[in-house]
């Protein structure tokens, strides 16, 4: 497996308490990575950390080194938004802005600037394709994205984030608030986006993450207990601390 | 029997609640009705053309007070909007949360309930005297800006604020820089709740009388630029009921009143629609 990122020794902190503790873990290309564990246990922290969003909390500050492609995102001098466009990212609740679907699909779009080798409507039907949302919304790109239903603006806020060509896909509990249709309808999707993204997905649902990923990592109190293939995570768990975990007895 | 008290209490705040906004609104009609039946007669093509005649006879239109008013309120609105709105987005995007920023925030609040005389002598002892504007529309839109700003602010910042952090987050996540995140996501959500602070800045702007008479004079000639002094409506009002008999020209300049206050709300929704489908694409 070609790395696509690879954390060392990453620490993050919200003040004084420490979310994440020496986590090193490396997430392979064209690869599904899943990252378990229950409330608190700094899954989240540690997605938001692959494009910085936790710079925008004040009193966050981060240790060690998270490497994309052989550059330190943590380094003096790296643009954020340089990085944000090449690892994107979807949350937990679907954030449409209150604008067209086919603004939002345009808005990465048109802050970043096109590269001119595509129009814009075509950028926009390209992402909604690729986000399996085209067919269901083409009559309707001037109606407000908040028109959509749940699972559908969940895809459409997965468009947004594939217009602005990321190489990478982050995805925060992306079902957590869809019914169980748009959920089996995202994982199709993830499937077919795996081919040309390498996604990290955070999950608090374990059949997810068995069902999805490639790749598993059980985080527990901010310390990465686990990290290994998913088949082997769910049948042969190395960590007493996993295995319960996985078997249901907490969390 | 605690159903049948619950019911009860219930029937009576329904009938409270009733009874307070149906007085309200018997208060405003009674008001409003009030001041267009009887100002409504008294006014004409003439009244609205010919500018007051001056002196104790109040006699005359209300020409050249309608058009003080709208320079007025035109210039106070060009200073007070784009530097209201700034503050308020620095206040609400940018400021660090220390000491400073409470202590501004404070202050602004402050300076909201200040009697609005006391910002007449501020504008008459800095405008109209140190900076030699003398009474002039100039001088009254700085002071009403002045006095006007904090309202602005705080409306703003409010709006602004009320902007859910996953528009935020989806923004920056996009690659959008801060600035980019203000303009194209924040201010056309916060927009609504910003018009609504620039009506109600109008509606106090076009209300003042006191410190528009000690910066901006109150003659009754047509202004000729912005260093002309001048009167606008609520001061013609007030020389009218105090100043002469003419109480029925009083009742007239008060439906004008009424109808230009109208005219601009209307006119800064439609605006602020207007500016939020062009900054957010239609939706």
């Amino acid at each position: 497996m070609e790395a696509k990122i690879e954390a060392r020794k990453f620490s993050f902190y919200y003040g004084k308490r420490q979310a994440l503790k020496e986590v090193s873990l490396t997430v392979g290309e064209h690869q599904i990575t899943a990252l378990i564990g229950p409330s608190g246990c700094g899954k989240s922290t540690f997605l938001r950390a692959l494009n910085r969003m936790n710079d925008i909390i004040p009193g966050a500050r981060a240790e060690g080194e998270v490497v994309l492609d052989g550059q330190n995102i943590y380094a003096p001098g790296v643009d954020v938004v340089d990085l944000r466009k090449r690892v994107g990212m979807v949350f937990q609740q679907p954030n449409p802005f209150p604008k067209t679907i086919f603004e939002n699909v345009a808005f990465g779009p048109r802050v970043l600037g096109l590269d001119g080798k595509l129009s814009m409507d075509e950028v926009v039907e390209k992402s909604l394709r690729s986000a399996a949302l085209w067919d269901e919304v083409k009559d309707v790109l001037n109606k407000s994205g908040l028109a959509l239903s749940g699972g559908q603006q969940q895809r459409l806020c997965i468009a947004r984030a594939l217009a602005t060509e990321p190489e990478v896909l982050l995805m925060d509990e992306p079902c957590s608030a869809l019914d169980p249709q748009s959920t089996l309808r995202i994982e199709q999707l993830m499937e077919e986006l795996k081919q040309r993204y390498t996604i990290v997905i955070v999950t608090h649902n374990m059949q997810q993450a068995a069902r999805v990923s490639d790749w598993t990592g059980f985080l527990l109190l901010g310390d990465l207990i686990e990290y290994g293939k998913t088949a082997e995570l769910f049948s042969r768990p190395q960590d007493k601390r996993t295995e319960d975990y996985i078997t249901g007895r907490f969390g | 029997m605690p159903m049948v008290s619950a019911r009860t209490t219930q029937k009576l705040a329904l009938a409270c609640i009733w009874g307070t906004g149906a007085v309200t609104l018997l208060i405003l009609l009674v008001i409003i009705g009030y001041v267009m039946v009887q100002g409504v007669s008294n006014i004409s093509w003439s009244f609205l053309t010919t500018p007051p005649k001056g002196g104790m006879s109040g006699e005359g239109g209300i020409s050249t007070v309608i058009v003080c008013t709208l320079y007025l309120i035109g210039l106070t609105m060009a200073i007070v909007v784009p530097l209201g709105v700034g503050a308020a987005i620095y206040l609400s995007e940018y400021a660090p949360d220390n000491r400073l920023t409470s202590l501004i925030r404070y202050g602004t609040d402050v300076l909201a309930g200040v009697p609005s005389i006391v910002f007449g002598l501020f504008g008459f002892a800095l405008f109209v005297m140190a900076l030699h504007f003398s009474f002039s529309i100039l001088s009254g839109a700085l002071t009403l800006a002045c006095l006007l700003l904090p309202t602005l602010i705080r409306a703003s910042e409010e709006a602004l604020r009320a902007v859910p952090r996953s528009h935020r987050e989806a923004a920056l996540a996009l690659g959008a820089t801060k600035w980019q995140t203000v303009w194209r996501v924040l201010l056309p959500a916060a927009l609504p709740g910003i018009a609504t602070g620039i009506i109600l800045c109008i509606g106090r702007g076009i209300g003042e009388t006191a410190c528009l008479f000690v910066t901006m004079g109150g003659t009754s000639a047509m202004p000729t630029s912005l260093l002309s002094g001048g009167r606008t409506l609520s001061m013609h009002l007030l020389h009218l009921v105090l100043d002469t008999n003419a109480f029925e020209k009083a009742l007239a300049t008060g439906v004008v009143l009424i109808i230009v206050i109208g005219v601009i709300n209307a006119m800064t929704n439609w605006l602020s629609q207007r500016f939020r489908a062009r900054m957010t694409g239609g939706a």
